[in-house]
């Protein structure tokens, strides 16, 4: 309780869980569609091209979302076409970015000032760096998703679950991709403060696989995903702050543990799912 | 009037024709198989009646109240639908969604659709299960639910048949006939020659080009439905 309470005293405790919340709401749904079409690693060569930009930015001084955003939108959309081309595969497309993305970071960071507590920061969360343009970027996109994804319910299912079904139905689902992609990459830039580069795409993959285990219907994947998102997430901030320990690993611990829990169950309930 | 109609229909990858010169038409109530090897560009035929490819020439012209968006398709299994986690019931009502419509939810008119659907192939007392843990039988009989939200007039089946048991092949092939009969224009893009000429009223062999077009009968006597069933054996 204690530690609730202080939620509501220190600005950056609530500004922390105001960003994260809405960030892992709309990373859940993006994810539902990430896992099912086997994009999920997307969001992780995405997060370190984020932290590439992040380095960018700090070595330059200029402002890091101003920096971030562009590029990791640039990124999720070559990505994209590389996996779409067929020239190389989208994972080993996604591993080439990524590590040249991390590599970059790394050493910009090196040459500029070395190693230092900022960027533990970025690389595995803080409860610390929220603003109050990060609050008011958060609110704006997690307003977009929910939109988007309450208009495009139905046409996101069909895409996902048959793809020339759904073209052949006469939905676009190249723009779909696009569109799902810069979402995408939206949310792990503003999510990866809190969340830390290394670990944001645990909210893109953890709550749908979570859902999966124990939900027959699509919309129950959806609607399960959602609410185990925010509650891991409130979980892991109240546990970053009362033990002091970094916000996104704590987050990430939580997701795991309700990931176990819910796997048993689904076990235990498995003959029902027939 | 035809519901399809091809003229002269030419589709090329790069600079590699896969169809060319392909010219045929597709009548109401039609039963119709088209065979031949791989490569033999049955696949990308499939895709410009579709609308999924553009023709490098020709024309795909559609008629008697069809449009291309409006044509029951039966696509392969992906290995991302194995484990999807959906009902039957939600599989089989995304087949309504040629017709326009924002929002989460599908109007009475598309849910009694559905339901028709699910009756008619005998897939009702499925309808909350999940997708995944369905035989592949039952799994095709969703799908096909699906594609006839999307129509009444023409179905379009991609090797339907693959991987399934001679006894689910069976069914799936009388249940397609009882369609058939019901007034739905079956067009089969199939491996299985024998099957073939046994279920269909038409047949249109490609190699690229046309080699034969025409009723399942003058097939029979051609060479070249023996030079291709005599291969079969082997």
């Amino acid at each position: 309780m204690t530690a609730l309470s202080a939620f509501f005293q220190y600005p950056f405790l609530a500004r922390a869980m105001v960003v994260g919340i809405l960030v892992s709401l709309c990373a859940a749904l993006l994810g539902v569609s990430l896992v099912l079409k086997r994009y999920s690693m997307i969001g992780d060569g995405l997060s370190h091209v984020g932290f590439g930009a992040l380095a960018f930015a700090l070595a330059t001084g200029w402002a890091p979302m101003a920096v971030a955003i562009p590029v990791v939108i640039i990124a999720a959309f070559l990505l994209l076409r590389l996996s779409e081309s067929g020239k190389i595969r989208g994972d080993a497309a996604i591993g080439l970015i990524s590590s040249s993305a991390l590599a970059g970071g790394v050493i910009i960071i090196s040459l500029d000032s070395g190693m230092n507590a900022d960027v533990n920061g970025y690389l595995f969360g803080s409860i610390l760096a929220m603003s109050n343009s990060d609050v008011i970027l958060s609110v704006l996109l997690s307003i977009i998703v929910l939109t988007l994804f309450l208009l495009f319910y139905r046409q996101l299912f069909a895409i996902t679950f048959d793809e020339a079904f759904a073209r052949a139905t006469g939905i676009q689902a190249e723009a779909f991709h696009m569109l799902i992609a810069l979402l995408t990459a939206l949310t792990i830039v503003i999510g990866m403060r809190v969340m830390g580069a290394m670990l944001i795409s645990s909210l893109v993959i953890f709550p749908p696989l979570t859902a999966m285990r124990v939900c027959r219907s699509f919309k129950g994947v959806v609607v399960v995903s959602a609410v185990v998102s925010v509650v891991c997430l409130i979980g892991g901030l109240i546990a970053s702050f009362s033990f002091d320990t970094p916000a996104g690993a704590s987050v990430v611990l939580v997701n795991l543990a309700v990931f176990l829990l819910f796997a048993f169950a689904g076990r235990w309930l498995s003959p029902n799912m027939e | 009037m035809p519901l399809i109609q091809c003229e002269n229909l030419t589709m090329s990858y790069e600079n590699r024709n896969a169809v060319e010169n392909v010219s045929f038409s597709i009548e109401p109530g039609d039963y119709l198989c088209i065979v031949g090897e791989n490569g033999s560009g049955k696949s990308t035929l499939l895709k410009g009646l579709l609308g999924l490819m553009r023709p490098k020439n020709g024309k795909i012209l559609f008629g008697d109240g069809l449009t291309q968006t409006s044509i029951g398709y039966l696509p392969q299994q992906t290995v991302v639908q194995r484990d999807f986690p959906a009902s039957v019931q939600e599989v089989v009502i995304s087949g309504c969604l040629h017709q326009k419509g924002f929002g989460p939810f599908y109007k009475p008119s598309q849910r009694t659709a559905a339901n028709a659907a699910m009756e008619k192939l005998n897939i009702t007392s499925l309808r909350k299960k999940s997708y995944r843990a369905l035989s592949g039988g039952q799994q095709q009989r969703v799908l096909l639910a699906r594609a006839l939200c999307a129509t009444d007039k023409l179905l379009l089946l991609d090797e339907p048949v693959t991987g399934l048991d001679p006894v689910v092949t069976s069914d799936l092939y009388a249940l397609l006939k009882q369609l058939n009969q019901e007034g739905v224009a079956i067009v089969m893009v199939s491996h299985d020659i024998n099957c073939s000429i046994h279920n269909a009223r038409k047949i249109l062999h490609m190699n690229t080009g046309v080699l034969f077009f025409g009723s399942v009968e003058a097939y029979r006597k051609s060479a070249l439905c023996e030079k291709f069933l005599g291969r079969d054996a082997h």
